[in-house]
C-alpha cells in the first residue's frame, strides 16, 4: 500500500468517531496492539529527545523499505507512535522524505503538533525523516 | 470577614472560561496562580494613566511611576516582615535571586568549603550552586530526605561543620507539598557561622513568613505565585551581606557615578537593579499583596487545609493511586501515580475533561529518581479552588484509568 493509501485509510478510521474519547479509545487500543519491540533495542541512542514519556524509534532497510519499530513507556504516545508506524514503515526512504503528514490534522492530532506539548509528536515524525534520509544516501551510495 | 470561596472565584476573570467544552478546573496552581482583577487593573492602570521611566525623571509622571514602584517595595518589607526597605531587591522571580546570590558568593568561597542542599529542591536551586562549586572549588552535599518527603534532620546535624559556608532549602517543596523546618535549619546553621538562603516561591501563596523572625540571611520568591505576574520577584538579603556580595549585572540604575576610569557603585537596594525594572510587575506584585492581605493568609491555610484533607482521601479511594510526599506538615500538593500507568497518559485524559494538572518531573529530578518513577501527576490547590473541584478531579482520574488500564 502507497503512503497516500494509508494516510487515506487512517482518516477514513478515525472519522468514525466524532467524540474525543472514542478517538482516544482508538488510540490506546492501537498502541496496544503495536508489536513489541526487542528489549534490547530500548536503548538510550533510540530514544526520541523533547518527549515526556519515553519513546524508542528503531529504524531498518530491508529490501529497499524502510522498517520501524518502536516502543513507548505512555500508552497513548504509544498509540501515537504506533499510527506514525503505520504511514511510514514499508516504504521507500523517498516516499518518507517527501511525505507531508496532513493525516495528522485530520484524523484530530493537530493539537499534539504544538512544539509545547511534551509528547513530542514533531520530534517522533523528524527522527523518521532523519532516518529516511540516512537510508537514501546510503542507498546512493551503494 | 469569613470566607466565601463562589465570591472569591468572581475576582478571577480566568475561572469563567472554558476548556475542552467542560468550566475550567485549574489545579497547576504550583506552577503559577491565577490572577485576580485587582492585579490585571494594577497593570493596566500603570500602562494607561502613568507609564515613565522611574527613578530619574523630574517630570509628574516619572514621579508618580516612582512613587507607586517604590510603594510596592515597602508592600513587600511589611509583608515578609522585613527591617529595612533597601533590604527588598527587586528580581526578574525566584530563579533570578538565587543566581545573585550564587554569582555574589564566588568571590566568598575556596576549596574545601562546603555547600549544603536539601534532597527535595528544584533545579533553580541545584544549578547554579553547582555551578559555583565549580567556579570555587566547594563542595555540595545533600541533606537526605525519607520516604515520606521529610527532610533527615538527625543527617543534617552530623553534615553541619565548621566547613559549611551555606545552606540553601526551600520552605516548601513544589513536587511534594512539604514544609520544611526552616527555622531550626536557620538557627542550627548559625551556630556553626553559615549562611541560608531560603527559597519560599512554593510558599507564599499559603503562608505568610516572618523573615525577621526567622533570621534567615536570604530569601527569594516570585510573585507569579501568589496571585501577581510572571517576571517580577523579590530577594530579600540581610543588609550586612547584601553589601558585602559584589553587583550582579552592571549597567543604568546600578551606579553612582562612572568615568572611564573607575566606577562607583549605588547604594542598596540599586546595586542590585541594574537596567529599567519590570516596573508594571512590580507594582501588581504590591497589589497581589493587597489582595491576598485581604483575605488573610490565616483563613487561606485553614481553606486550603480543608481541600488537602478532602482531596487527599477522595483521591486515595481509587485503588491503586499512591501520592508521594505525605509529610505531616505540607501544603495543598498533592503528587500521584496510579499503578502501571503513566503521569503522562492520566494527564492526557483529564485535560480532555477540562482538568489543568502537571505531569512530568516537576523540575525535580533528583526527587523522582529517589522514589524510582519517571513522574508524577501534580494537582496543586488554591484558596480559590471547591470541593466540587475536586470531585471533577477524582471522576476523571477515574475514567482516565479505566481508559488506560
Amino acid at each position: 500500500m502507497t503512503l497516500e493509501a494509508i494516510q487515506e485509510d487512517l482518516i477514513d478510521e478515525f472519522s468514525l468517531f466524532d467524540d474525543w474519547m472514542d478517538k482516544y479509545e482508538h488510540l490506546i487500543e492501537l498502541g496496544k496492539s503495536l508489536p513489541l519491540i526487542d528489549a534490547k533495542l530500548k536503548t538510550e541512542d533510540r530514544l526520541i529527545k523533547g518527549c515526556q514519556s519515553k519513546v524508542w524509534l528503531n529504524a531498518a532497510l530491508d529490501h529497499g523499505k524502510v522498517v520501524f519499530t518502536a516502543d513507548s513507556d505512555a500508552i497513548i504516545t504509544k498509540g501515537i507512535i504506533a499510527v506514525l508506524v503505520r504511514v511510514f514503515s514499508n516504504q521507500s526512504p523517498e516516499d518518507i522524505v517527501e511525505a507531508n503528514t496532513r493525516f495528522i490534522d485530520e484524523i484530530g492530532l493537530k493539537e499534539h503538533l504544538s512544539p509545547t506539548r511534551a509528547n513530542g509528536l514533531v520530534s517522533m515524525i523528524k527522527q523518521m525523516k532523519l532516518y529516511a534520509v540516512a537510508f537514501q544516501a546510503q542507498l546512493k551510495n551503494e | 470577614m469569613s470566607f466565601d470561596v463562589d465570591n472569591i472565584r468572581k475576582d478571577f476573570p480566568i475561572l469563567q472560561r472554558e476548556v475542552n467544552g467542560y468550566p475550567l478546573v485549574y489545579l497547576d496552581n504550583a506552577a503559577t496562580s491565577q490572577k485576580p482583577q485587582a492585579v490585571i487593573d494594577a497593570i493596566v492602570a500603570y500602562y494607561s494613566h502613568y507609564n515613565a521611566n522611574i527613578h530619574r525623571g523630574v517630570h509628574t509622571l516619572s514621579q508618580e511611576a516612582t512613587d507607586a514602584y517604590e510603594q510596592a517595595r515597602q508592600k513587600i518589607q511589611q509583608h515578609f516582615h522585613i527591617g529595612k526597605p533597601e533590604e527588598v531587591i527587586f528580581t526578574s522571580g525566584t530563579t533570578h535571586g538565587i543566581n545573585l546570590v550564587a554569582n555574589g558568593f564566588a568571590s566568598l568561597l575556596k576549596t574545601g568549603d562546603e555547600l549544603l542542599v536539601s534532597a527535595m529542591e528544584h533545579h533553580s536551586n541545584i544549578v547554579p550552586w553547582q555551578m559555583l562549586c565549580e567556579k570555587t572549588g566547594a563542595t555540595l552535599k545533600v541533606i537526605p530526605m525519607n520516604l515520606s518527603g521529610e527532610l533527615e534532620m538527625d543527617v543534617f546535624n552530623t553534615l553541619l561543620t565548621e566547613k559549611t559556608k551555606l545552606v540553601f532549602v526551600n520552605h516548601v517543596s513544589n513536587a511534594l507539598g512539604t514544609i520544611n523546618p526552616v527555622e531550626e535549619i536557620i538557627q542550627k546553621a548559625h551556630a556553626f557561622g553559615a549562611a541560608v538562603l531560603v527559597d519560599g516561591a512554593q510558599s507564599c501563596a499559603h503562608i505568610r513568613p516572618d523573615l525577621t523572625a526567622w533570621d534567615v540571611d536570604f530569601f527569594v520568591t516570585s510573585a507569579h505565585k501568589m496571585c501577581g505576574p510572571t517576571g517580577v520577584g523579590m530577594l530579600y538579603g540581610k543588609k550586612e551581606w547584601l553589601n558585602l556580595l559584589p553587583p550582579y549585572q552592571g549597567g543604568g540604575e546600578m551606579i553612582k557615578e562612572v568615568s572611564f576610569e573607575k566606577t562607583t557603585y549605588a547604594e542598596l537596594p540599586h546595586k542590585f537593579e541594574a537596567g529599567t525594572p519590570n516596573i508594571a510587575g512590580g507594582i501588581a506584585f504590591g497589589a497581589a499583596i493587597d489582595y491576598l492581605s485581604k483575605i488573610g493568609f490565616e483563613e487561606i491555610a485553614r481553606y486550603e487545609n480543608e481541600l488537602l484533607d478532602y482531596a487527599s482521601k477522595q483521591l486515595l479511594s481509587i485503588e491503586g493511586l499512591k501520592i508521594y510526599g505525605t509529610a505531616e506538615n505540607k501544603t495543598s500538593v498533592i503528587s500521584f501515580n496510579i499503578d502501571g500507568i503513566h503521569p503522562y497518559d492520566i494527564g492526557t485524559i483529564v485535560d480532555k475533561l477540562g482538568i489543568a494538572v502537571r505531569t512530568g518531573h516537576h523540575c525535580a529530578q533528583p526527587i523522582m529518581d529517589y522514589f524510582k518513577i519517571p513522574g508524577t501527576v501534580r494537582a496543586s490547590f488554591a484558596f480559590y479552588n471547591t470541593r466540587e473541584e475536586v470531585d471533577r478531579l477524582v471522576a476523571a482520574v477515574k475514567r482516565a484509568k479505566n481508559m488506560l488500564s
